[in-house]
Order: C-alpha cells, then structure tokens, then sequence
C-alpha cells in the first residue's frame, strides 16, 4: 500500500526536497543531514526507512525524525522492528553477513523502546509525489519488494523500464543497498538510489549520502543530486565503542570502508572497496 | 503427502529412470529475472563425477548455442526486462565465439559465467579483466573448485584438473578479477563451519585478497547418482509442500533456461524428459510443475543457483 501525498510548489522560486535512507542508528548523521537539507533550502524531508541497525542508541532517531517533520516510510529493518521479528530480513544470502546483521539487529530489537517500535509498525510502505508533472515513487528497495537490492552495477535498463512501466513511474527513489547512484535513462525516466546517511559508502572516506531534488519554478523539471555529509564520525565510534557494538563496524565509521555484509556486494561494487 | 505413487519413466538417454510426482505444486513465473544460457550445450573439456547433466567432451546431447541464438533471446530477454544474465555448459570458454558472447550480453545487463577455469589463458584473463573494468554492468567468473587439495578435487573433477584450476583462478587474480570459487558438497563436512573457514584461506592463499565461496548441495542425477545415490522415490514434491513464501525464494520462480534446442525451467532440468517448456521464449513464461526429483533438493536445501 502506497501513501500518497500532495506537494504544493510555489511557481516563483525552486522547490527543494531533500530524500535520505538508511540511518542505522547514526543519529549524528541524521541531525547534520537534516542541518545540511535546510541550509540548501530544502522544504520538505522524506526518509526511506531503515532507522535501526549498525550504529548506538536507537531511541535517539525518532525525535530528530519527529521534530524535523521527516516524512517517513518503511523499511526491512523498521518492520522487523516494529512487529518483533525474529531478524532483520534485509535479504542477506551469505551466512558471513547474516552473522553480523543478527547482531546489530539482536541489539537494536533490544534497545528500541514500545512506543518507537509501534510507530515503526504503523509507517506507510511508500510514497507516491507528483512534481513537475512527474510521479514520483519512494520505495525502500525497490518498488516490487522491500529488501530487493538495486545496486547500480546489477540493474540494467530493459529491468529499469520494466519496473517504471508496471509501477506508473517516471522518477523512483530508493535506497537499502547502503551505496547512492542515479541513471537516467534515454526516454528520461530516473532512478535515484539516495544511499544511506548511517554509514559510509564503502569508498574510503568517512563522509555519507543523501538526494536534492530540485523542480525548476517554471515546473518543468526535477533535477537530482547527490550529496555528502561531514558528521562527528569519531564520536559515533567511541558510542558505538562504548555499546560494546563489534569492532568491525566501528572501523567501518572511522575507514569509510566496508569490514561486514560483503557478501551481498556485486564484483564491481566490491572490487571498489578494501575488504 | 499425497499417497498416489510417482510416475517412473524409463528414457534411453537418461542412466536412472526419471520418476515425476503425480501432483507436484506449481510455480508462478513471477518475473523473469535471470536468464541462464546453456551456452555450450552439455560438451565440456572434464567430465566431472559429479556433474548433474553428465557433461562431457563427447556429451553432445546439447549442442552449443549460435551467436545469432543468443542474440535472439537477448532480444526477447530486453522486452520483459531481464535483470541479469548467466552462462553454463558444459564450459563456456570452449565456446569460439566467447568474447563476442560476452560482449554482446554484457551491453544489456550483468553476467555471470560458470567455469572450470582450465581454458583460461593469460590472454582469456587480461580481456576478461579489461572487459570488467570497462563494462557499467558486472561481470562475474564463477570457478569451481573441490578440494583445497589435488588429491580432494580430482577425485571429482578428473586427474589433473586441480593444478590447472588453480592456474586459471591466479590468472584471474592478476588481472583483477575476484571469481567467486563455487565448491560442491561432494563429503559432508565440506558443509561445516571449520571446513568453510580453512577453504577461504586456501582461496587467500591464491591471491584473492577478498575471497568469495558459494557451496553447493550435489543434485542426485547425472554422475552424481552414480557417484553416490539417486533420488528415492518419495524424494518428490506434492502439492501443498511448499512453506509460505518458499516459492519466492525458489529461483525457478523468476528464472529460465536457453539451450540450444528450447526453453526449460532452470538448469537442472535440461536432460529431464518432458521438463522442456517449448521452442520459443514465450513458451518458458507459463508456470511450471516441481514434478521433478531435483525439485526436492532446492525445495529441502534452500538451493540458489544465483551468484
């Protein structure tokens, strides 16, 4: 079930929006996504989901989302939360990366308290926007399945039409894989993945990732880019330190590169990266 | 479970009967994801024992596939939006247009191959690694391996053949390919934790500095149901088998089989008798029946030929 919403855009000026997924606990990284966001005049904020897992303290998401406005949806990990499942479901195939995902899934089930796991439980599964006389669709991994991995390396255009045509998209926003791409394709349709704000994308480099969108005043285009984010890394690891969370994640924070789930990763995508 | 008895049908081509469930579940195609290509038939440069379809270097019960069949089902493959692509055999490098193959696929979305290895010279590699590093679609080599030891693998996978596997993958290696190595459970504790683990140092120990494993459970046909056993009897699906949301995490139900005589559900069953779909494309977009012995052993084991 999609949640559909209504943008009003004034026809003056640039409208703005700004589109992150993935906060795996990083609730530093959340509040210098947001911060960057309205810097850049951004008016309204959505978030793809996945708000547990890898990073400290749970609970400190929620009122950065709530107090931000951050339209939010759900993701793999929010319903696992918020109905008490058993793990992640973030569609791992490898043991090795099972491993760690039940950790940091283990500990965030632990640490999330009632009322955030019901607001997890109740989050729409999407969101559909019209802008610029574009539909717009917001998904978590992609628009035929929450934990369906859509790196750019693996998704082809014949598939990418495909999926446009059978959800009646011309723009679709996701995230879950935890690494950001965009491709547009000949006719001009546009796949945006907005990577994740809770850890690095695997490149070396402790910064993370979100999407601007900017419709032109004159409402005949959106444009897309994607941005990094400077956050307070070395705190993050020392709390991360602090919970007792795997040393591997932690270089993660502090390398920007990948030590876990590794498996999943493509050739190309993990040819890119150290581990 | 259904108590009528299984249908046993005796073929000439096939060493064990084929035995076929009398109300096997059926499948959805939900979407055509993966599309494999039986690329070199069943002819092969080894003839493991324990190869599931008996491929072999006088095994012509497939025959390669032409350039112009490839590109056919490429087309066909672009309008229902294939999301990614694999070549089997047999050994895909015995094919003399390989390159081409490659090329032309990999323009439309990302490639796997399984291979042995052997065929892979210096000049096979350094294309392959150009070839990945230029292509915006991944390409994978999958290479099978046995045994950390010549005296473990070839024991399956023929006199000789470790040395000029290992050969292959360091080929690979220097020239920035990092195949996944794709072990099949051929013993038992090849399965375990501690076997695992020394199996990824010995991949180390070849210069792939970020191994990658993918184990496989043995199907029981073809030489493997010489090797070790073949399906009993009640080794079969009934209708009402599948676990909720099983059939999802089947890969037939979102993938087909090329050859270079037809459509078939997935690559198990190419040398099944009655479990080719039709000629034409359009004739793998039905559903299928799990009425076949090795539908059991994907339907136990949670077995993925996927990457």
């Amino acid at each position: 079930m999609l949640h559909e919403q209504e943008s009003s855009t004034g026809a003056q000026e640039s409208y703005r929006i700004a589109v992150f997924g993935g906060c795996y606990n990083n609730y530093l990284a959340l509040q210098a996504t947001i911060d960057d966001a309205r810097r850049r005049s951004a008016q309204a904020i959505y978030c793809l989901g996945d708000m547990g897992g890898f990073g400290p303290h749970p609970d400190r998401i929620f009122p950065i989302l709530w107090e931000n406005e951050v339209m939010c949806m759900q993701g793999n990990y929010d319903h696992s939360i918020g109905n008490r499942l058993a793990d992640c479901a973030c569609g791992y195939t490898d043991p090795r990366d099972n491993y760690y995902a039940q950790i940091s899934y283990d500990y965030t089930l632990a640490n999330t308290s009632d009322r955030y796991k019901d607001w997890l439980r109740a989050l729409p599964a999407g969101i559909q926007l019209e802008l610029a006389h574009r539909r717009i669709l917001m998904v978590h991994g992609s628009p035929r399945r929450v934990n369906e991995f859509l790196w750019e390396s693996t998704t082809p255009e014949p598939f990418l039409a495909k999926l446009f045509n059978d959800y009646d998209a011309d723009m679709i926003l996701c995230t879950h894989t935890g690494i950001h791409w965009q491709r547009r394709l000949p006719d001009g349709r546009c796949i945006v993945n907005v990577g994740a704000i809770g850890r690095p994308p695997n490149d070396g480099q402790t910064t993370v990732w979100y999407a601007l969108l900017t419709i032109d005043p004159g409402h005949s285009r959106v444009e897309s880019e994607l941005l990094p984010v400077a956050y307070d890394y070395e705190r993050l690891a020392y709390e991360m330190r602090q919970e007792q969370l795997p040393e591997e994640f932690v270089e993660t924070i502090l390398t920007g590169w990948w030590t876990t789930c590794l498996e999943i990763l493509p050739a190309k995508e993990r040819a890119r990266g150290r581990f | 479970m259904s108590t009528s008895r299984p249908e046993v049908r005796h073929t000439l081509k096939m060493a064990q009967p084929v035995i076929v469930s009398p109300d096997p579940p059926e499948l959805q195609l939900d979407a055509l994801d993966t599309l494999w290509f039986q690329i070199t038939g069943t002819l092969c440069n080894i003839a493991c024992l324990h190869c599931f379809i008996t491929c072999g270097p006088k095994n012509h019960q497939h025959e390669m596939m032409t350039v112009q069949q490839v590109r056919a089902a490429l087309g066909e493959a672009r309008k229902h939006g294939v999301r990614e692509y694999y070549f089997t055999g047999g050994e895909p490098f015995l094919h003399p247009d390989i390159q081409e193959l490659i090329t032309m696929t990999l323009e439309q979305g990302p490639l796997s191959i399984l291979t042995n290895g052997i065929l892979i010279d210096d000049d096979m590699a350094a294309w392959l690694g150009e070839t990945f590093r230029r292509s915006a679609y991944s390409l994978d080599l999958r290479v099978s391996l046995d045994g950390r030891t010549a005296e473990e693998n070839d024991r399956v996978r023929g006199k000789g053949t470790f040395k000029h596997i290992i050969a292959g993958i360091e080929r690979l290696a220097r020239n920035g390919i990092n195949p996944v190595i794709t072990v099949t459970e051929v013993r038992s504790s090849m399965g375990l934790p501690a076997e695992r683990a020394a199996f990824m140092e010995c991949v180390r120990g070849l210069g792939l500095e970020k191994p990658r494993l993918k184990f496989l459970t043995p199907f029981l046909i073809g030489r493997e149901a010489r090797r070790t056993r073949g399906y009993r009897e009640d080794e079969l699906l009934h209708d009402g088998d599948l676990q909720p949301g099983e059939a999802q995490k089947l890969q037939c139900s979102s993938c087909r089989m090329v050859t270079d005589d037809g459509v078939y559900p997935c690559p198990l069953l190419i040398n099944i008798p009655g479990a080719k779909m039709g000629e034409t494309f359009q004739d793998g977009l039905r559903p299928i029946k799990l009425a076949w012995q090795p539908c059991y052993t994907c339907h136990v084991y949670g077995v993925t030929c996927r990457t």
